[in-house]
């Protein structure tokens, strides 16, 4: 896994970590080092675990769907930001997707046990503010900011 | 109730974690499908479920699940233990079903995390 750590004079932390797509027997650690990460700096147990998350649900979805992709972390002094970019598919109805119950999620994906149209709504849920964007044969793009307090 | 007493109630044997028998737990989650655990299981409850690849560890860690209870007599893999260990996750091996161990725990004061969705959305 390639880490990127910058550190600037607005932000206290920036990390940018590569995941691979299909690769499922590494997925979900991008959010454990994210996880570690937060508590690390020392934030409120409730604020790393909807962090962790957010983070997971969205790694679990590149795996599953992209080619490849990354997530940017950013933590300010009030908030941790989450960015999520992926080269894939796209998503051809955001609303749709973004519908409980919704999945294009194949067998493989399932068996693992997801795949039941929960992980968009539940970043949504457990985010403070969401954004989504997606162009089709291009790739997703996710952004969510958690409240630091 | 100690999870000691879990251990006892369940006649389950510890695959790891056994440092942690005086670790304190109120209630559970149990279910089998990861994307309901992911919206559902709340912090400090233990996981009732019987999956046991390595996504189970990652999003007990994710959700600071107190332990894993893995039943009908599932074993994680190795894969799995190895990162439980990593991440000081207890995981329990019970041979009771689902609906067994959920009852069994239930009838000693371990109550669900939650008791029912919200109707409106499915979510709380």
């Amino acid at each position: 896994m390639k880490v990127a750590v910058h550190t600037t004079e607005n932000n206290l932390h920036t990390h940018s970590f590569d995941i691979e797509g299909g690769n499922f027997s590494n997925a979900g650690s991008v959010s454990t080092r994210i996880k570690s990460i937060l508590k690390q700096i020392g934030l409120p147990d409730d604020v790393v675990r909807k962090s962790a998350i957010v983070c997971y649900e969205a790694e679990i979805n590149v795996v599953s769907y992209a080619k490849k992709g990354k997530i940017i972390l950013t933590v300010t002094p009030k908030t941790i930001e989450i960015e999520v970019v992926d080269e894939g598919p796209g998503i051809p109805n955001i609303e749709l997707a973004m519908k409980q119950g919704y999945s294009t999620a194949n067998q493989h994906i399932r068996e693992m046990g997801f795949g039941a149209g929960m992980g968009l709504h539940n970043i949504k849920t457990y985010s403070d503010t969401f954004n989504i964007s997606s162009e089709v044969d291009k790739g997703t793009f996710l952004k969510m900011i958690i409240n630091a307090q | 109730m100690k999870l000691r007493q879990v251990q006892e109630i369940l006649k389950a044997d510890f695959v790891v974690g056994q440092e942690k028998l005086d670790m304190e737990v109120k209630t559970a989650f149990g279910a089998d499908l990861m994307s309901d655990v992911l919206a559902f299981a709340k912090a400090g409850s233990l996981l009732l479920t019987g999956l046991t690849n390595t996504q189970v560890i990652r999003i007990a860690n994710v959700l600071d699940i107190a332990a894993i209870i893995l039943v009908r007599g599932k074993k994680p893999s190795a894969e799995a233990i190895e990162l439980a260990k990593d991440l000081q996750i207890p995981i329990l091996t019970t041979k009771y079903i689902l609906f067994e161990t959920a009852g069994r725990l239930y009838a000693e004061g371990i109550v669900g995390c939650l008791e029912k969705v919200e109707s409106s959305s499915a979510h709380n």
